[in-house]
């Protein structure tokens, strides 16, 4: 099964080359934990400035997507490639080539505690793209601007709460330049009253970025307002797929509605 | 039983002596203990199990082998390989290789207390692998094993009378000496008694703070 997006939702601003280049792809990709299938032979592609969303109920591979493109697994079988380069299987260098392009925000933030917030944000682009400390600490107030934490840049995470923290790690992320943004659950840790924030915060991004998103998610209303695409999970398969108004009215799927029905 | 206190201040020039040089064996002894327990661990973290292996077999014979054979060994056979060092030396090189098997364990318990999500999280920022290990997982790593090798700094101090075996005198050689000379043993144990008690209680209050300052 192919999920090009191709032809739905070309945004205003974007040239047609642009929205029609292929930035992510996985081929044949299977992974297993133990006796468990957790992804069973998927194939699945995201152009590049699209906004992709992966649904479906716990368990149904939707993290361990982000995890293979992150790196922190690895396929049992399949390739993937990320703009037209291949990330699995690769050597080492390669890996870590592919790897400056791809960003990602968790459950649990995973802010380093023995630095400050400053620090969390500028140590990578500092160490790994070599960038001046000067030039990433303005790069880092900036993105604390964004994300709207300007005063917190001395303060260390232990001292926010979890919805700041989460807020830091996507400033941390965007520092990077990526061009993937995976985004893991990034509000399933957080108090009720704390979501709207960060979700206001990668709406934000999404409207003002080109950056490309995948993003897995239980805030249905959340992937509505910005996905391009919408993927329905079950079982390691994508069972549906297509932009979120059709999806979220209008499901083929019974395993769709089901799920929707649960969670909306 | 008598006390004198006339012996007590005969025995005093010597304890400050013997004192000195416990301190000394303590802070060297601790300082290799230190250092050499985290190479352990480290290497004991490698991929290459022959790096891994003979660390472990090494690690694991001194640890299990009484610290005072140790001290005889490196005493009376490494001169016989060519290997001499003053009695003093040799101590602290056995006292801290003794002791860096333990601190290794707590350096190992540290390094895997640091949760899984900080080394994804450095993977997803594509920090280099000792960049990782220097800038985000030891300095996490070695807070949370502070209280654990403070613990083992006081039961060092009260390994190194051991020393004396090797004609080191440290308080308990003094004490000994003092005793044999001046036929009064009361007097000199009972102020190098009253001496480790103090040293422990002013290091484990300096350990206190210091895990204030460090454990957040």
């Amino acid at each position: 099964m192919s999920l090009d997006t191709r032809d739905t939702d070309p945004r205003p601003g974007t040239g047609p080359e642009r929205h029609t280049r292929e930035l992510v792809r996985l081929e044949q990709v299977s992974k297993r934990f133990g006796d468990r299938t957790v992804l069973d032979r998927l194939d699945f592609s995201v152009d590049a400035g699209k906004h992709v969303t992966l649904i479906g109920p716990s368990g149904s591979g939707k993290t361990t997507i982000l995890r293979l493109l992150m790196t922190l697994a690895k396929p049992d079988e399949g390739t993937i490639t990320v703009d037209g380069r291949t990330l699995y299987p690769a050597p080492e260098k390669q890996v870590r080539e592919i790897r400056k392009n791809i960003g990602m925000v968790f459950q649990q933030f995973n802010l380093f505690p023995n630095m400050s917030v400053l620090r969390n944000i500028t140590e990578a682009p500092v160490t790994v793209l070599g960038m001046s400390k000067d030039a990433a600490e303005e790069r880092a107030r900036e993105l604390l601007e964004l994300v709207g934490l300007s005063e917190h840049l001395d303060k260390r995470p232990g001292q926010l709460s979890g919805g700041q923290q989460q807020r830091v790690a996507i400033a941390r992320a965007l520092a990077m330049r990526p061009q993937v943004l995976l985004l893991d659950e990034v509000t399933s840790a957080l108090d009720p009253e704390l979501v709207a924030g960060v979700l206001d915060v990668l709406r934000d991004i999404a409207r003002s970025t080109d950056i490309t998103m995948l993003c897995v998610t239980h805030e249905m209303n959340f992937a509505r307002d910005i996905s391009d695409q919408v993927l329905m999970f079950d079982s390691g398969r994508v069972i549906e797929a297509g932009p979120p108004e059709k999806i979220f009215s209008d499901p083929e799927h019974d395993r769709t509605r089901e799920f929707l029905s649960a969670v909306l | 039983m008598n006390w004198d206190w006339n012996a007590v201040a005969d025995f005093m020039p010597h304890f400050w002596d013997g004192l000195l040089v416990t301190l000394e064996i303590l802070v060297l002894g601790s300082l290799i203990s230190f250092v050499l327990g985290l190479v352990w661990a480290l290497l004991s973290r490698l991929p290459s199990r022959w790096v891994r292996w003979p660390v472990g077999a090494v690690t694991e014979f001194v640890r299990n082998t009484p610290l005072l054979v140790q001290l005889f060994f490196l005493f009376y056979v490494l001169p016989e390989w060519g290997l001499t060092f003053s009695a003093l030396t040799t101590g602290v090189i056995g006292i801290g290789l003794h002791y860096s098997t333990y601190t290794m364990q707590v350096y190992r318990a540290g390094i895997e207390a640091v949760p899984a999500g900080q080394w994804e999280a450095a993977t997803a920022l594509n920090l280099p692998r000792l960049r990782t290990w220097t800038a985000v997982i030891l300095p996490q790593a070695v807070r949370r094993v502070v209280p654990a090798l403070g613990n083992y700094v006081i039961s060092m101090l009260k390994d190194t009378p051991l020393l004396m075996a090797i004609t080191v005198l440290e308080m308990l050689g003094e004490a000994r000496l003092f005793s044999q000379q001046n036929f009064h043993f009361t007097e000199p144990l009972t102020v190098i008694g009253v001496a480790f008690v103090v040293i422990s209680y002013l290091a484990s209050l300096l350990l206190r703070t210091l895990e204030r300052r460090l454990v957040p």
